[in-house]
């Protein structure tokens, strides 16, 4: 990537890897991944960065041999993928434990499938256990454990295997704040220690503190297709003080490209925003961020009691505890929508997006629909439609059809949804979810609010 | 070395055997011993028409014709769970082998097993000559047929819906096929296939007392058993053997649910896929029995080498897949299905060639309109088993206490075989002049009603509390209560109840619609009497042509009206 590295030293390389799903009914393919290179050296923390649909869980599985790229290849120790990846260990978001094995048997697992002789894995087992701080627990069943433990016997069953580089699917993320702040401590000290059962570790996130925290380098991958953008080299002595000015630029500086789809990505200092020429679409190929409208006008509402109406996305995330790949989308549809503008990981009201946080429901409905017209060509594409019907309605699965186009069908049903509540937000058309149409709304309703 | 040679107090006074262990090593003698005994019945000489095992009507042997019936419930099991394991492993695993077994384990579930009888009674006794094993083979083959479907598909569904990140987590330790069986896909099928196991033996009971004394192409055939009792009873028009056989059935079906099914429940709950320890954990004291002897920690633990190297052993002989699954070929796809489309054509011209040159078509329209006529009393029975036992079921399922009083009652009443209760209803069609034709709706009733009682009940319990406080708080009572709050709130456990009424009504038809009483035989008009009839006296067109009419209809009400009712049920009324 950015300098010229030995074959020994690289783990795993991925080359020019394109994966692509077949759209439903024949429809051509939908895009996950384009041209992927990523490498894996020996001795790094490397953090694969993204937000939804960047495609890093995918990417992820492709390099633990569990998905086939559609084209390119996965060097694993300079040996091209066949399979199952033997040099890598997993450790699930969800842990993956099989409930009916003790902690113990679930240790075990992998070196049982090697054949390794009952009593050998059974002290290999057992000092797994003891490195994660589970000694004592042998004998219990996940069910028993919290979710932090059940975590540290993932994180056991990955070490006992001693794998080149340990895979992480966002293992913090369905753990409380506290205990995945806590754990992934421990796995940062146990890293520094130099006395880690891996050589490397690859781990896959959407929390950027986190990635800067354990990372020596950050790769951020784009979204739709999932894309790398560029990495960041976290220039910070291990373990990195979370304190440190440094820190909070790197922080900073990512949540900037990450708001910013079209930012270039460098490991140096930000550049400016080069907008780029928008090639005419159609409106159903552009995809809506998965937020809902309540959601939309709450964080407004946050945001329009700061001073300014500016608040910086980081503080913002902090506070309502949410993940990147929740209030992204959000802050997504507010610049959308033109309520918001994102710059230098501050977010900052446009006066119509005060105007709308502070006035009443009725207006700021008004406010939204005026919005989402100008802005938002699928909603107005759609109520168009409407119109021109002489019955004034149309059948769900018209507008599902055209979506289907250009995304997979689950895709397209998500769109659909987020349409559909903006849709009805704006008061611009009407659902009936048991008949499956869309309507144009009763002008009747109109008038009653006119006269109120 | 001190520790050695000085237990301490607390070893010594555990030492060796404790009660529960005497208890399992005679439970276990006693088990073994009634195997036996049982077992050496089964291969007495038998040469129809001249030897033909008997049937004492003293009340002393009934235990031996119990034993004998609940042996043949077993091995049927037994072969059941063989089966499951084999068929639905091999539909889950391969896409062209699953294209072919689900719609035909679909189909199978559908046609009704009493009408099979007549093909089987007849292969098996020409496989076994001069031995009863024959019969025992076929009234084994028809329990074994009215319980496997429900248990291949739930192993099957098991199997298609194990979590994602468990299998990617056993593919990337490298689990070999065989660990990923008995580390993964059974364990995670456990469940559901305990469960479902053991409705379908409850069901097992009806068909195994059905089966044992029949008459085939005009021939008395009787296995001796719980169901030929009854069967020589009700020749002798005596009803005190009918109550003791009632009071017998009754003890055995308590007896195989406390010592077999209640400690399966219990021991299978550990398979539970939810992370979280479950609130009430079912029990049974003949588990905790078994937990407390130490006997069978010991041999588990002398048998651990063994099963280790045998572990070893078939982990080398199916190994991890070592590539990918690749992509379909579509062009080998397409011939594939080409060449399964003409043999399914090939089968349905050979049938319908068959019926046509053989019965006729004015046969196969009077085979319809009979089937016609069966159906109206499906349905008849369903409207009237939901405006009786939903109220109930509801009123039962809103009272947490007399739920959980009642529950195994209603279970245990399902699995009760109704056709020991015939024989009284046939004396009662018989005093008050009640016409077959409306009676057999009432006897198709007795076994099939509990299934809406049983799920009407669960359905209910379904309902979130805080939905049943939200109807009281605004208001709704009466009829607005029930279309506003417990219809749609029950509708999807409704369903699911309803489609095991409709299916064993159908079954059921075939026994119901001709019932005697000594030497009087009363016949209604419909499809089952028809099929019942044709095959006592061997008419292999008609067989065929009756058992094909009655599966299309079940298929078909299947398809038109319960699969549409699931798909309700599950979008719109889902909780």
């Amino acid at each position: 990537m950015n300098s010229v590295q030995t074959a020994t030293d690289v783990l795993i390389a991925v080359e020019q890897v394109h994966k692509s799903f077949p759209l439903p009914d024949g429809k051509g393919e939908f895009t996950v991944l384009r041209d992927i290179n990523v490498t894996v050296r020996s001795g790094e923390v490397v953090a694969l960065l993204g937000r939804s649909g960047s495609g890093k869980s995918t990417l992820l599985r492709t390099m633990a041999g569990l998905i086939s790229p559609s084209q390119g290849r996965v060097l694993s120790n300079g040996k091209p993928l066949r399979g199952a990846n033997n040099d890598v260990a997993m450790v699930f978001q969800s842990f993956a434990l099989l409930p009916w094995l003790t902690v113990q048997q679930n240790v075990e697992l992998g070196l049982e499938a090697q054949g390794v002789p009952r009593e050998e894995r059974r002290q290999r087992a057992l000092k797994a256990i003891d490195l994660v701080g589970l000694d004592g627990f042998e004998s219990a069943y996940p069910k028993e454990l919290s979710g932090g433990m059940k975590q540290r016997v993932g994180f056991a069953r990955a070490f006992v295997l001693e794998p080149q580089v340990l895979f992480m699917d966002e293992p913090f993320s369905a753990l409380d704040v506290l205990t995945s702040e806590n754990l992934r401590g421990e796995i940062d000290d146990l890293w520094n220690a130099g006395t880690f059962p891996s050589k490397s570790i690859l781990i896959v996130t959407h929390n950027i503190e986190e990635g800067v925290f354990l990372a020596d380098r950050v790769i951020i991958l784009g979204s739709n297709p999932g894309q790398v953008r560029g990495e960041v080299v976290i220039d910070l002595p291990r373990s990195h003080d979370r304190t440190s000015d440094r820190f909070k630029a790197l922080v900073d500086y990512i949540y900037t490209v990450m708001t910013n789809p079209d930012v270039e990505v460098t490991s140096a200092a930000p550049v400016a925003v080069t907008p780029v020429v928008s090639v005419p679409r159609s409106p159903y190929a552009q995809a809506l961020p998965h937020a809902r409208s309540g959601g939309i006008s709450g964080l407004l509402e946050l945001i329009v009691d700061r001073p300014d109406g500016k608040d910086d996305i980081p503080r913002l995330a902090d506070r309502l505890q949410l993940e990147v790949d929740d209030l992204l989308p959000i802050l997504d549809a507010a610049v959308l929508l033109g309520f918001a503008e994102v710059s230098q990981g501050d977010v900052q009201l446009t006066s119509i997006g005060q105007d709308f946080a502070t006035t009443t429901i009725l207006r700021s409905k008004d406010l939204f629909q005026q919005q989402a017209l100008q802005n938002v060509p699928v909603l107005s594409s759609m109520a168009q439609t409407l119109r021109e019907k002489k019955s004034q309605s149309m059948r769900a699965d018209f507008f599902l059809d055209l979506l289907d186009e250009y995304y997979p069908h689950e895709e397209a049903e998500k769109q659909f949804a987020t349409a559909v509540d903006w849709g009805r937000y704006a008061e611009l058309f009407e659902y009936d979810a048991s008949e499956d149409r869309l309507y144009l709304p009763e002008p009747a309703i109109a008038q009653i609010r006119e006269n109120v | 070395m001190l520790r050695r040679t000085f237990p301490s107090p607390e070893a010594l006074r555990r030492l060796p055997f404790g009660l529960a262990d005497v208890a399992v090593i005679l439970g276990t003698l006693l088990l073994l011993a009634l195997v036996a005994r049982l077992g050496a019945g089964t291969l007495v000489s038998f040469q129809p028409p001249d030897v033909v095992p008997g049937i004492d009507l003293d009340p002393r042997n009934l235990p031996y014709y119990a034993g004998r019936s609940t042996l043949r419930m077993f091995v049927a099991l037994f072969f059941s769970m063989v089966f499951t394991l084999i068929y639905g492993y091999v539909a889950a695993n391969s896409p062209r082998a699953e294209r072919v077994m689900v719609p035909l384990l679909d189909i199978l579930q559908s046609v009704p097993v009493l009408g099979f009888l007549s093909v089987t009674v007849t292969g098996f006794i020409a496989l076994f000559p001069g031995s009863l094993l024959g019969l025992e083979a076929a009234s084994i083959f028809a329990i074994f047929t009215s319980q496997v479907w429900n248990m291949t598909f739930s192993f099957y569904q098991s199997l298609k819906t194990v979590p994602k990140d468990l299998d990617e987590a056993m593919t990337l330790y490298r689990l070999s096929r065989w660990q990923r069986f008995t580390k993964l896909e059974v364990p995670s099928a456990t469940i559901g296939l305990v469960w479902n196991a053991m409705m379908s033996f409850g069901g097992g009971w009806f068909f195994v007392t059905a089966s044992e004394a029949i008459s085939v192409l005009n021939q008395a055939y009787t296995l001796p058993g719980i169901g030929s009792y009854v069967a020589a009873a009700l020749a002798k028009q005596d009803l005190l053997p009918l109550g003791w056989a009632l009071l017998t059935i009754a003890i055995i079906i308590i007896l195989t649910d406390q010592l077999f099914w209640r400690p399966l429940i219990a021991w299978s709950n550990k398979f539970r896929l939810e992370q979280s320890a479950s609130a009430d954990a079912p029990e049974s004291w003949v588990y905790d029995l078994l937990k407390a002897a130490r006997i069978p920690r010991l041999l588990g633990k002398a048998l651990t080498p063994v099963q280790e190297s045998l572990n070893h052993l078939l982990s080398g002989l199916a190994p991890a897949p070592a590539a990918q699954i690749k992509a379909p070929n579509r062009s080998s796809d397409r011939l594939y299905n080409l060449i399964l489309l003409m043999i399914v054509a090939a089968l349905v011209v050979t049938g319908v060639h068959f019926i046509l040159t053989t019965v006729g078509i004015g046969e196969v329209v009077t085979a319809f309109g009979l089937g016609l006529l069966t159906l109206l009393r499906v349905t008849a029975l369903l409207i009237f088993a939901t405006l009786v036992w939903t109220p109930i079921g509801v009123a039962i399922g809103f009272n947490p206490k007399l739920a959980r009083l009642l529950q195994p009652v209603v279970q245990f009443l399902a699995s009760f075989p109704a056709n020991f209760i015939f024989p009284f209803a046939t004396l009662f069609f018989i005093h008050t002049n009640i016409s077959i034709n409306w009676g057999s709706i009432l006897l198709m009733a007795l076994g099939s009603q509990w299934y809406i009682l049983f799920n009407s009940i669960a359905g209910a319990q379904s309902i979130p509390t805080d939905l049943r406080e939200m109807a009281t708080d605004v208001g709704l009572k009466g009829w607005q209560r029930w279309r506003r709050l417990i219809i749609p709130g029950i509708f999807s456990a409704w369903v699911t109840g309803g489609v095991t009424a409709s299916g064993g009504a159908w079954n059921a038809s075939i026994v119901s619609e001709v019932v005697s009483w000594g030497q009087t035989t009363l016949i209604a008009t419909g499809l089952g009497a028809y099929i019942a009839e044709a095959t006592e006296t061997g008419d292999w067109p008609r067989i065929t042509l009756g058992i094909g009419m009655m599966s299309l209809f079940v298929v078909g009400i299947n398809r038109v009206l319960w699969r549409r009712l699931y798909h309700l049920a599950e979008t719109k009324y889902h909780l």
